[in-house]
C-alpha cells in the first residue's frame, strides 16, 4: 500500500547553515508515529517544511508528496488546500498558538469555513459538537470567549478541535503536552488517540519525551543533528535500543519497576549545527565510537523486523536475549 | 469598567493642572509682561499702573490661587496686549490650525501605515530598504529644516507654490506636506515592527498551518492585532491636532494657533499662553483617554482586566 506522506531527501538549511541532512520517511494511513530527539534535532522542522510553514530564508530541497502529490515548491493555493484539510498541526505552546484577539468562536468556524464550506449557524453546531468531542464543558457559552479566557489545557484541546475542523487525514502533534501540567498532559495524550482512532487519523507524535511517544505510537523515528538516527516499532525499541544515542535516551528514562539504579546521562551536548563533526554527528560523544565513525556519516541501514539504524556499531543485543 | 474610567479620568484632571501650574511658574519667573508690552522706554508710573491693572503687583502665590479661581469660573482672562478674552483670541486661530494639521494626519495615516505594512511584508526587499530610509530621514530631519527645503524646492525653484500666507488652498499644500511626511515617516517605521513582532507571532503559524491564505492571514489575524501598538502613536497625533504645528506655522507664516503661541510667549501675553497651553493638554488628555477606550476594544485581554479592576 502507498504511503500517506513520503518524505524522501529533505534537507533544510537557515543562512546556508544545514539542520536538516536529508530525511526519509514514509507515514502509511491512520499510522501513529513518534519522532523523537533532542531540541535542535530537527524533529519540528520536518514538518514546518513538509507544509512550506518555514519562513522564506529557509532552503528547502528533496520531496514530500502527500498521496503521491508533491508538495515542495507547490503555489500556495495548493498548500492551503493540504494543510488543515489534510494535513493538520497542533504546538507546543497553546497560549500564544490561539490568535488572543479572535474568539474561539471565530477561529474554529474559521476552519470550518475554509475546509467544510459551513458557515453561519451550521457552522455554530459543529463548532460546539467539536468543543464537546474535545472536552470543553459548558461549550455553548464559552464559544463566544476568548483564548486568554482558557486554561493551558483548555486552549490545547480547542486546539485538537481546530485541527479535527478539517477532518484531516493526518495529524502532526508538535510536542502537544510540552508546555502542560502533568495530570493534564495524560489527558491531552488520551485525548489525541481516542480522536485518533475514532478518525482513523494518522498521527506523528513530535517529543522529546521517549515514555510519552512509546504509549502513543507504533512505530518511533530517533532524530539527532537533523539526520533519522534509528527506526524501529516503538516497543522494540525500549526493549531493544541498537543505536547508542537511542540507547542513552532509553537509558536516562527512570525504570518504573526493579531495583532503583542512577540514571545515565548521555555526556557532552548536541553539536552546533555551524559545526557538525565530519562523521556520524554522535561520535563526540559516544562511548562505542572508533576511528572509522569520524570518518564518514553512516547510512541509515534497513535491518530485520522493520528496523533500521544509522551506526557502523549498533548495540545490538545478542538474539536469544532480544526474543525473550 | 467605570472605575477605571473614573481613576483614568481624575488622573487626566491632574494631569491639566499640572500642565496649567507649570506653565504658569515658568512664565512669570522668566520675564516681566509690563516692560515686554509697554516697551523699555515706558514710564515708572505706567508700568505700576500696568501691574496693578493686571494683578501683577499681588504676591505669585495670590497671583496663582486668582487664576485656578477664575479658571473654575471659566474665566481663561483677557489678553495683555488688546485686552480681549485670551479663549476668544484662540479659538478664532483653531480654524485655520486644523486646516493645515486635519489634512496631514490624513496623509500619515494614509501614507504610513500602508507603507509600513508593506514594508514588514516584504521585509528585506528593495522597496522595504526604499521605505525605511525614506522614514529615517523623514524624522531625523526637523520640520524646519524639511520646511525650508521644501519652499527651496517648490516655491524659489519652481515657482509652483507660494512660500506662505494663507491666501488660497495652494498656501496650505506645502505647510501640510511638511507635517504629513514627518508623521507619516514616523508611522511607518512603527506599523514596520509592530507588524514585524505580530508575523513572528505563534498565532500567525496556526493560522497558516490551519489553511487560511496568506492574505486573509494578514488581514484578519496579523493586522487586528498590529492596531493595538498603532492606536498608541495614532493617539499622539491626535492629541498633537491643535498644537502640533508651531514651527510649521512660523516657517510658512501661517495664521494658527501655533504661532499665536509664538508671538505670545515673546510678549508674555500670559493669558493667551495659559489659554492656549491648558487647550493643548486638554486634546492630549482627551486623545489619551480615547486611545485607552480603544485599547479596550481591541485587545479582549485588556478588556477583562479592565472588567475586574
Amino acid at each position: 500500500m502507498a504511503p500517506l506522506v513520503r518524505i524522501s531527501g529533505l534537507k533544510v538549511a537557515f543562512d546556508g547553515t544545514p539542520v536538516l541532512h536529508g530525511i526519509d520517511l514514509d507515514i502509511g494511513k491512520g499510522e501513529a508515529v513518534g519522532l523523537v530527539g533532542e531540541s535542535g534535532s530537527g524533529k519540528s522542522v520536518t514538518w514546518l517544511a513538509a507544509l512550506g510553514l518555514l519562513p522564506a530564508k529557509a532552503k528547502v530541497a528533496g520531496s514530500v508528496q502527500l498521496d503521491g502529490r508533491e508538495l515542495l515548491g507547490a503555489p500556495g493555493a495548493v498548500l492551503d488546500q493540504v494543510r488543515g484539510r489534510r494535513i493538520a498541526m497542533i504546538f507546543q505552546d497553546p497560549a500564544s498558538a490561539l490568535n488572543p484577539v479572535l474568539t474561539i468562536r471565530r477561529q474554529l468556524c474559521e476552519s470550518l469555513a475554509l475546509h467544510r464550506a459551513l458557515h453561519g449557524e451550521a457552522a455554530r453546531i459543529e463548532a460546539l459538537r467539536l468543543l464537546d468531542l474535545v472536552g470543553i464543558p459548558d461549550a455553548a457559552r464559552r464559544l463566544s470567549a476568548y483564548p486568554h479566557e482558557f486554561s493551558g489545557g483548555q486552549v490545547q484541546r480547542i486546539m485538537i478541535a481546530m485541527a479535527l475542523a478539517g477532518q484531516p487525514d493526518l495529524l502532526i502533534a508538535d510536542e502537544p503536552t510540552t508546555a502542560l501540567d502533568a495530570t493534564i498532559q495524560a489527558q491531552i495524550l488520551d485525548l489525541l488517540s481516542a480522536v485518533r482512532r475514532e478518525f482513523n487519523m494518522a498521527m506523528v507524535l513530535i517529543s522529546h519525551d521517549l515514555g510519552v511517544v512509546a504509549e502513543n505510537c507504533d512505530r518511533v523515528c530517533v532524530m539527532y543533528a537533523g539526520r533519522i538516527v534509528e527506526r524501529a516499532p516503538a516497543t522494540r525499541l525500549f526493549d531493544d535500543p541498537w543505536h547508542p544515542y537511542a540507547q542513552g535516551l532509553i537509558g536516562a528514562l527512570p525504570p518504573l519497576d526493579g531495583a532503583r539504579r542512577r540514571l545515565q546521562a548521555i555526556p557532552g551536548t548536541v553539536p552546533d549545527p555551524r559545526t557538525l563533526p565530519s562523521g556520524c554527528a554522535f561520535a563526540p560523544r559516544c562511548h562505542h565510537a572508533g576511528d572509522d565513525c569520524h570518518a564518514g556519516v553512516p547510512p541509515l541501514a534497513p535491518s530485520e523486523q522493520e528496523r533500521a539504524v544509522a551506526c557502523l556499531r549498533p548495540q545490538r543485543l545478542p538474539v536469544e536475549l532480544a526474543a525473550e | 469598567m467605570l472605575r477605571f474610567f473614573a481613576i483614568r479620568f481624575a488622573r487626566a484632571l491632574l494631569t491639566i493642572a499640572l500642565v496649567v501650574t507649570f506653565a504658569f511658574i515658568v512664565l512669570r519667573l522668566s520675564g516681566d509682561p509690563a516692560l515686554m508690552i509697554m516697551g523699555p522706554e515706558a514710564p515708572p508710573e505706567v508700568i505700576e499702573a500696568f501691574r496693578k491693572a493686571w494683578g501683577l503687583d499681588h504676591p505669585i502665590w495670590v497671583q496663582y490661587l486668582d487664576y485656578f479661581k477664575a479658571i473654575g469660573q471659566g474665566e481663561l482672562g483677557r489678553s495683555m496686549r488688546d485686552g480681549r478674552p485670551a479663549i476668544q483670541l484662540v479659538i478664532e486661530r483653531i480654524p485655520a490650525t486644523l486646516a493645515l494639521t486635519i489634512p496631514a494626519f490624513l496623509v500619515k495615516v494614509l501614507l504610513g501605515i500602508p507603507a509600513g505594512i508593506y514594508a514588514a511584508l516584504h521585509r528585506g526587499s528593495a522597496i522595504d530598504r526604499a521605505v525605511m530610509i525614506t522614514a529615517v530621514a523623514g524624522f531625523t530631519v526637523p520640520s524646519f529644516v524639511l520646511a525650508l527645503l521644501l519652499v527651496l524646492i517648490f516655491a524659489v525653484q519652481l515657482g509652483w507654490l507660494p512660500s506662505g500666507g494663507q491666501d488660497s488652498w495652494r498656501h496650505a499644500i506645502l505647510p501640510i506636506a511638511t507635517l504629513g511626511f514627518g508623521g507619516a515617516a514616523v508611522l511607518a517605521r512603527f506599523t514596520r515592527s509592530a507588524m514585524l513582532e505580530i508575523l513572528g507571532q505563534p498565532y500567525i503559524r496556526t493560522a497558516s498551518a490551519k489553511g487560511v491564505p496568506w492574505r486573509r492571514v494578514i488581514t484578519d489575524h496579523a493586522l487586528p492585532n498590529a492596531a493595538i501598538p498603532t492606536v498608541t502613536i495614532l493617539g499622539f497625533m491626535v492629541g498633537s491636532l491643535i498644537a502640533g504645528a508651531v514651527v510649521v506655522e512660523s516657517v510658512f507664516s501661517w495664521p494658527g494657533v501655533g504661532r499665536l503661541l509664538v508671538v505670545a510667549v515673546a510678549n508674555r501675553d500670559l493669558a493667551v499662553v495659559q489659554c492656549i497651553l491648558l487647550l493643548v493638554a486638554m486634546t492630549m488628555v482627551t486623545s489619551n483617554l480615547i486611545v485607552d477606550f480603544l485599547y479596550g476594544l481591541l485587545d479582549p485581554r485588556l478588556r477583562s482586566k479592565g472588567a475586574a479592576a
